[in-house]
């Protein structure tokens, strides 16, 4: 037994060297060395602890400690050689290569200060691969720490106090940046951007749950499971068709909508448009963009939502249903409650795509860089749409592009700050999710 | 809590009408308010003389939610009334917005289909202008192959390798960090991730928009999304398994390697492909860094690059001042192959994660 000198073999020994004072065969003297070990190893101590850890293999784990000191030396020997062979060739075979084997005194020296029991064994393959994992990690957070850094850069021009922007920055209703001197200010997008996106977790949120709700516990089994594929796929439809159906089919379909709309409900102000005098000036307004940024939504958020619903336990489910509660008493005292970090969640995700949405805005919206109530008034912009708009001519002038990254800045601020609130929420009510 | 319920007797359903049973509409209460409402809004709509059918539906729709809820609170109560009333929102909203959202598919399949031919598919724009036939997607569909390609073999390995740190070693202070950020990240907007790649690969170095400044941006895109999935796979994995591979003395990359990545790989593979598809069709960060170009272009490296969604920006673009007869076949082509290609990755992934479930125990 002892002969197996295998490279993984020692390299098991050097790990499992804090354990070795367990070892069953030479009993309490063995033990009495131990604390000694503990307390002052010296070289000869330490190799003839390795000897009998050598004997003993694998077995260094936690039952280590609560086996007999009378074990029969046969039994736990007899079993070693499988064990070593794995090590040997989990060690040896992998693609970092053999595992030197590490000189007998540094494992002596670094035994004291490990635990008695435990003994852990860090291969060299474990810590590069380790070292592989949390470096993939720390890479993300590196990159968000690039984004905010190079935006703040880039934009310091534009953000600057005292630059060149006349206009300021958070109130000016413009974005002239190639004019002289440059004017512009970000009030316009960010309105465009809060009351587009307001617009459409008002409409596509309780949809989108009315829709989970459906699926999960009203539809029977084999129709769900089809539908519940069918808005999967929907929520992979790139964002740009949803913009292209915006402008070529709903924006024409609800003019005589909107007319409506304005004609009876034009005194709540917000679907007044005054100015309008046939259908046909309806159309492009943020109204519209939020309705298609809700439909853009409507299938991301309930595919969450469904995901989160399906998980219910079964009993709280029953419970209620014991007590006689009605379908519906049942899904607002069970379903729902269990279901609200994830419902919150989903909204977030649907909020964090409806501000950062780029294409199927800037196709459905008129651009005209004012702040208007009138919701139903073609025109109104947002960051992304901005960005993507006014790229083209940006680069004819020094400030026109440092202005576009100022607004994705912010943009990015306020989708972080979303982000973090939800976070913050969802932590709050973790105990609801199993 | 030792009561052996399977060995209870069961109740056998009585036949007769019981006491503690209140009262209840008839089978035919719904079929019936249906039609009444039905009757109504189109008596309505010639009363009144409404123009157009939408109005109708949504009143007859109304109507049906009004008088199904008022016959049900005077014959069964108000708890049932309530019930009553969610069950046919929560089946409004279904047909509100499900039926809708496939409409828009068969909208797409209706405009694009015309468009999609042999010719459409190996041809590229290079010299068509906007009020000439033909032309083709063939430059773009390179552009965005080859880029999304790339971006997955970027994205990919540090999203499933950072997965694996957050499921097997994730611990402390760092891995809430890195949890956090992903769910931060995931909601960074496409356009910013543009506008990074853009001013430190462009703006520093002042290079021309490339087909690989879009693969940065598209990466950044993709990471979250399939950490997120790669995540959830990795968690199906039976901790048993990893505890027997462990328990042999295995070291714990080998058990990561050997044991539980072959276990996911099936959903590893799926929550590639759907990251995948999830990015595949972005737009705005393309704008800034790749350009477009109508002609071929194969090198991702070097040169503006046409992509599908660029392709159908640019049709769409040059719409106006035109009769915009074939820039609107030729954009609505492009999106038609655009969604294909992205339900095509997305049925492949969930035949792939039905084939093959993460085994168990």
């Amino acid at each position: 037994m002892t002969s197996a000198s295998a490279p993984g073999d020692r390299d098991n020994n050097d790990g499992g060297d804090g354990t070795a004072p367990h070892r069953p065969d030479t009993g309490d003297q063995l033990h009495k060395a131990a604390s000694e070990h503990a307390t002052d190893a010296t070289d000869a101590m330490a190799s003839r602890l390795a000897a009998n850890a050598r004997s003993d293999g694998a077995h260094s784990a936690p039952d280590a400690g609560a086996a007999d000191t009378r074990t029969p030396d046969s039994t736990a020997p007899r079993a070693v050689p499988d064990d070593e062979e794995i090590f040997a060739e989990a060690a040896a075979g992998g693609p970092m290569g053999p595992v030197p084997p590490q000189p007998k005194r540094s494992s002596g020296a670094s035994g004291p200060s490990e635990s008695e029991i435990s003994g852990s064994a860090v291969r060299l393959g474990d810590r590069i691969f380790k070292g592989l994992a949390a470096g993939a990690g720390g890479l993300l957070l590196v990159v968000m720490a690039a984004i905010a850094v190079f935006l703040i850069w880039k934009a310091w021009p534009a953000i600057k106090p005292g630059g060149e922007n006349v206009g300021n920055l958070f109130t000016t209703q413009a974005w002239r940046p190639q004019s002289d001197p440059p004017m512009f200010g970000i009030a316009a997008l960010l309105f465009g951007t809060v009351v587009s996106s307001v617009i459409a977790m008002l409409v596509g949120v309780p949809i989108a749950i009315g829709i989970a709700l459906f699926i999960s516990h009203y539809a029977p089994r084999r129709v769900a499971t089809v539908l519940g594929a069918i808005v999967d796929l929907l929520a992979a439809v790139p964002s740009l068709v949803f913009g292209m159906w915006g402008l070529y089919f709903l924006v024409p379909k609800t003019q005589g909508f909107q007319s409506w709309l304005n004609q009876y409900f034009g005194w709540t102000y917000l679907f007044g448009y005054p100015d309008a005098t046939q259908a046909s000036d309806f159309g492009q307004s943020l109204l519209i963009a939020g309705i298609v940024l809700a439909v853009m939504i409507l299938p991301v958020v309930s595919a969450v939502c469904r995901e989160v619903f399906l998980q219910t336990p079964r009993e709280t489910i029953d419970a209620a249903w014991a007590l006689g509660a009605t379908k519906w008493e049942t899904i607002r005292t069970a379903v729902l409650p269990f279901g609200r970090a994830g419902m919150i969640s989903a909204a977030m995700l649907g909020l964090g795509r409806a501000l950062g949405e780029t294409i199927a805005v800037a196709l459905v919206l008129s651009s005209g860089f004012a702040i208007s109530w009138h919701l139903l008034e073609p025109g109104g912009d947002t960051f992304a749409s901005t960005i993507a708009l006014k790229f083209g001519e940006a680069s004819s002038s020094p400030l026109g592009i440092p202005a576009l990254i100022a607004a994705g800045l912010f943009l990015f601020v306020i989708t972080l700050i979303v982000n973090s609130i939800a976070r913050a929420v969802i932590a709050k009510k973790k105990d609801f999710v199993a | 809590m030792s009561t052996n319920l399977q060995t209870a007797p069961k109740a056998k359903p009585s036949a007769m009408r019981s006491q503690l049973v209140g009262a209840r509409l008839p089978k035919f209460a719904v079929p019936l308010t249906a039609i009444v409402g039905i009757a109504l809004a189109i008596g309505f709509k010639y009363l009144l003389s409404w123009s157009g059918w939408s109005t109708t539906v949504v009143a007859a729709a109304v109507l049906f939610v009004i008088v199904l809820t008022g016959w049900s609170f005077s014959v069964e109560g108000r708890r049932r009334a309530k019930d009553r009333l969610a069950s046919t929102l929560i089946y409004a909203c279904f047909v509100a917005a499900v039926v809708p959202l496939v409409l828009i598919l068969v909208y797409i399949v209706q405009r694009g289909w015309p468009a999609l031919s042999a010719n459409f598919f190996s041809h590229s724009m290079a010299g068509v202008g906007p009020d000439q036939p033909g032309g083709g997607i063939y430059h773009a569909l390179v552009g965005t192959l080859e880029q999304v390609a790339l971006a997955a073999v970027i994205a990919l390995p540090v999203g499933i390798f950072t997965a694996i740190y957050l499921v097997e070693y994730g611990k402390g202070a760092f891995a809430r960090a890195v949890t956090f950020f992903v769910d931060v990240m995931t909601g960074v907007p496409s356009i910013v991730a543009g506008l990074f790649v853009y001013t430190f690969l462009l703006l520093g170095t002042g290079a021309r928009p490339f087909g690989f400044a879009g693969s940065l941006a598209l990466a950044i895109l993709m990471i979250p999304v399939a950490v997120r999935s790669s995540e959830e796979m990795l968690r199906l994995v039976p901790r048993d398994l990893r505890d027997a591979s462990l328990a042999l003395g295995v070291p714990k990359w080998r058990t990561i390697t050997k044991i539980v990545l072959p276990t996911a790989m099936s959903g590893l593979i799926t929550s590639a492909l759907l990251a995948i598809a999830r990015v595949a069709g972005e737009t705005a960060p393309l704008i800034l860094l790749v350009g477009y170009a109508d002609r071929i272009n194969f090198n991702p490296f070097s040169g503006d690059q046409g992509t599908l969604p660029m392709m159908v920006w640019d049709q769409l673009g040059k719409r106006t001042g035109n009769s915009g007869e074939f820039t609107d076949g030729r954009a609505w082509g492009a999106a038609l192959t655009l969604v294909l290609l992205v339900l095509l990755l997305n049925v492949i992934a969930r035949l792939l994660a039905r084939l093959a479930q993460p085994k168990r125990g």
